[in-house]
């Protein structure tokens, strides 16, 4: 019967770690299982992505649709090239769509907004979004105010 | 001054010879075809031992650290107006950092100095010798078992001590402090990443599991067998592993989160 | 000489810890079926004599012949073969404290052949009772007295019948019954199963009642051989001061010092 109990403990054991983990895959990080749709590929170029990172959301209204995946630049405009990958159910991103940085909140993290355009084709896999708006940063805007200060 | 340069040449040399015997002793315990019907039962009895008893110790030391970081992360983040972002805080630290970290060095404490005093317990009641001369070899009838128990209990434990804490800190900056519920998990969820976070703290679970119980069980093995020698062996078991798994800790995380 | 069947052969054997020789040269023969005995002085390596039969230690020269093969040549796989045939009782008795008294005798069965689990409790439980301890198979080690201990520890030893058992200090640290248990035993057990019995102690009169043949070992070397009673008539000094237990002679009683004038002037 001992040895029933320390076996038993042991089992116990093994099993709460599993649930542990699940806990921290679910509760924790988030992680969806039903997640893993069928993604395409759309990148865009930005002369600033001023503290846009890898796994942004990328989304239309507010609502996501895909994820930031990569970033990396251009070496021959040095802009900023960024990779998206978004959900196949959004197939409906007209070619002359735009993309812009925007930030959630006064200092919440950045992510991208798409407007979708009016053009009838639209963008497929490996296509590049032609019209953006990059990242507002303090320093510039404080800069044009002030000389448009000096200017008067 | 010469002496000083043999000084420091001799006791390199040592430490080389120690880590190479500390090699071979686990190549000659772990490198072999296990025999299941004798080994299961065994690692069972070991998992129980290095695992479940050490799981009180990790439980409530998690749920401390977890509120201590709910309780530290609102009074700071509150002055800036984000106290939603605790649950963000709390998670990240956890999760990366502080229950691999904690668990280890709780676990050298807890278990890795109890298998140190076991095995050269029983090296000095000539239990080793004697199962040696009965035809059992001691390194895969005791030291075996006993690293893979300690192998496969750390994780385990550092998953329950991430758990735990995040409801230690959720305890006390939800339910207590007053931060909405829906802020503090969205915001946790949306900056928590599986892989990355929890994955590489889990990663780090494992190699600090490995370096405690091989410190553990090898001190065990090679201690001097008189009570004086198991004192100072079980001592140098803490005292290595804590060493091992504060400056491992810095190298992965600068493997993992840094940007090389 | 002994003539008889040699089982353990040691020849010119040498053997260092660190600078200091433990044996330098040695030769001993243990006849086959006899209780042979090594006595000495503590601090003599007799111990280390029966470790290096048993092959956990290798001599630095010479050769150890058990059965007419080299133990220091053998591979692991060889060496755990021939152990299988050696019982060791150690002198702390070493029994396995996570285990019962029944699973400790069980141990060597259990390892070494694959008999059903009637077939090794009907063997194990007639080891205990040879051993007078059949009661006590459900105790832990821990629950039993030094020579309780001692008397599972021999009954492990002999579990698989070997061919040779070797006592480390059977006689040390125990009362006057339980010493006269043991002596009984070990001369009982030699006589019943035929096994080839080594014995190193320090205890004269037990050991000298029971053995065949005695080797006094001391500072490397052996000193004397004999049947007991060739040793009992001897007048070698050194031997003969050990025999009787004289406080001072060839050992001398005071430890290297200068000389008691000196000191307290």
């Amino acid at each position: 019967m001992k040895v029933r109990t320390l076996e038993l403990s042991v089992g116990v054991l093994m099993l709460a770690g599993i649930a542990a983990l699940l806990v921290l895959a679910v509760k924790v990080s988030g992680l969806t299982f039903a997640a893993s749709e069928p993604t395409y590929k759309v990148y865009a170029r930005f002369d600033n992505i001023g503290g846009l990172t890898s796994r942004s959301k990328v989304t239309i209204a507010g609502v996501p649709i895909g994820r930031v995946t990569s970033i990396q630049l251009d070496p021959k405009d040095f802009r900023a090239k960024v990779e998206m990958q978004i959900n196949q159910s959004v197939n409906y991103l007209s070619t002359d769509s735009s993309a812009m940085i925007l930030t959630s909140g006064l200092l919440g993290e950045k992510y991208i907004g798409i407007q979708v355009g009016a053009d009838d084709t639209m963008l497929k896999d490996g296509d590049i979004i032609e019209y953006t708006q990059s990242a507002l940063v303090l320093e510039d805007l404080i800069g044009k105010f002030l000389s448009s200060q000096t200017k008067k | 001054m010469l002496d000083w340069v043999a000084g420091v040449g001799r006791s390199t040399l040592n430490i080389f010879t120690v880590l190479g015997r500390s090699g071979l002793t686990m190549y000659q315990a772990l490198v072999a075809v296990p025999d299941w019907r004798v080994q299961f039962p065994l690692l069972v009895r070991q998992l129980y031992f290095v695992g479940v008893l050490s799981v009180i110790i990790i439980v409530v030391s998690a749920l401390f650290i977890g509120m201590v970081l709910g309780l530290q992360g609102y009074t700071i983040l509150v002055d800036y107006g984000s106290e939603q972002a605790v649950g963000q805080m709390v998670a990240l630290t956890l999760t990366r950092e502080l229950a691999p970290v904690v668990a280890a060095l709780l676990f050298a404490g807890r278990a890795g100095s109890a298998l140190t005093a076991e095995i050269g317990l029983m090296k000095a009641t000539e239990q080793l010798a004697s199962m040696e001369m009965i035809g059992v070899d001691p390194l895969r009838r005791i030291i075996a078992p006993r690293f893979w128990a300690g192998f496969i209990s750390l994780p385990v434990l550092v998953a329950i001590f991430n758990v735990v804490g995040i409801w230690g800190g959720s305890l006390v900056s939800v339910d207590w402090l007053g931060v909405d519920s829906g802020s503090f998990w969205a915001n946790m969820q949306n900056s928590v990443d599986f892989a990355d976070d929890v994955i590489n703290g889990m990663i780090k679970a494992v190699v600090f599991g490995a370096v405690v119980t091989w410190i553990a069980v090898f001190q065990g093995y090679d201690l001097v067998p008189t009570s004086e020698g198991i004192s100072k062996a079980t001592t140098r078991t803490v005292v290595y592993s804590s060493l091992a798994v504060l400056g491992l800790d810095f190298v992965l995380t600068a493997l993992m989160f840094g940007d090389f | 000489m002994v003539s008889d069947n040699v089982i353990v052969r040691v020849r010119d054997m040498s053997f260092y810890r660190g600078e200091r020789a433990i044996y330098d040269e040695v030769n001993i023969d243990i006849p086959q079926g006899k209780i042979t005995a090594i006595m000495g002085p503590s601090g003599t390596g007799k111990t280390t004599l029966l470790r290096l039969i048993g092959g956990q230690l290798r001599p630095d020269a010479g050769v150890i012949e058990v059965a007419g093969k080299n133990i220091a040549r053998m591979s692991r796989k060889e060496l755990f073969a021939v152990r299988s045939r050696m019982g060791m009782l150690f002198q702390s008795g070493a029994l396995f404290s996570d285990l019962s008294v029944f699973e400790n005798v069980a141990f060597p069965l259990r390892v070494h052949t694959q008999l059903p689990e009637d077939m090794i409790s009907d063997l194990v439980l007639l080891k205990l009772q040879a051993v007078g301890l059949r009661g006590a198979a459900e105790l832990m080690p821990a629950e039993l007295s030094g020579g309780m201990a001692r008397r599972v520890a021999l009954a492990r030893a002999i579990a698989l019948d070997p061919d040779i058992v070797m006592y480390d200090e059977p006689f040390a640290g125990q009362d006057p019954i339980a010493m006269g248990v043991v002596v009984q035993l070990i001369s009982k057990l030699n006589k019943a199963l035929g096994h080839t019995a080594i014995i190193v102690s320090h205890d004269i009169q037990e050991t000298f009642s029971i053995a065949d043949y005695v080797y006094v070992v001391a500072d490397g070397q052996v000193l004397a051989r004999g049947t007991p009673e060739e040793l009992q008539a001897t007048d070698q000094m050194q031997v003969k001061q050990f025999i009787q237990g004289l406080p001072d002679g060839p050992v001398p009683f005071h430890y290297p010092a200068m000389s008691v004038a000196e000191q307290f002037s």
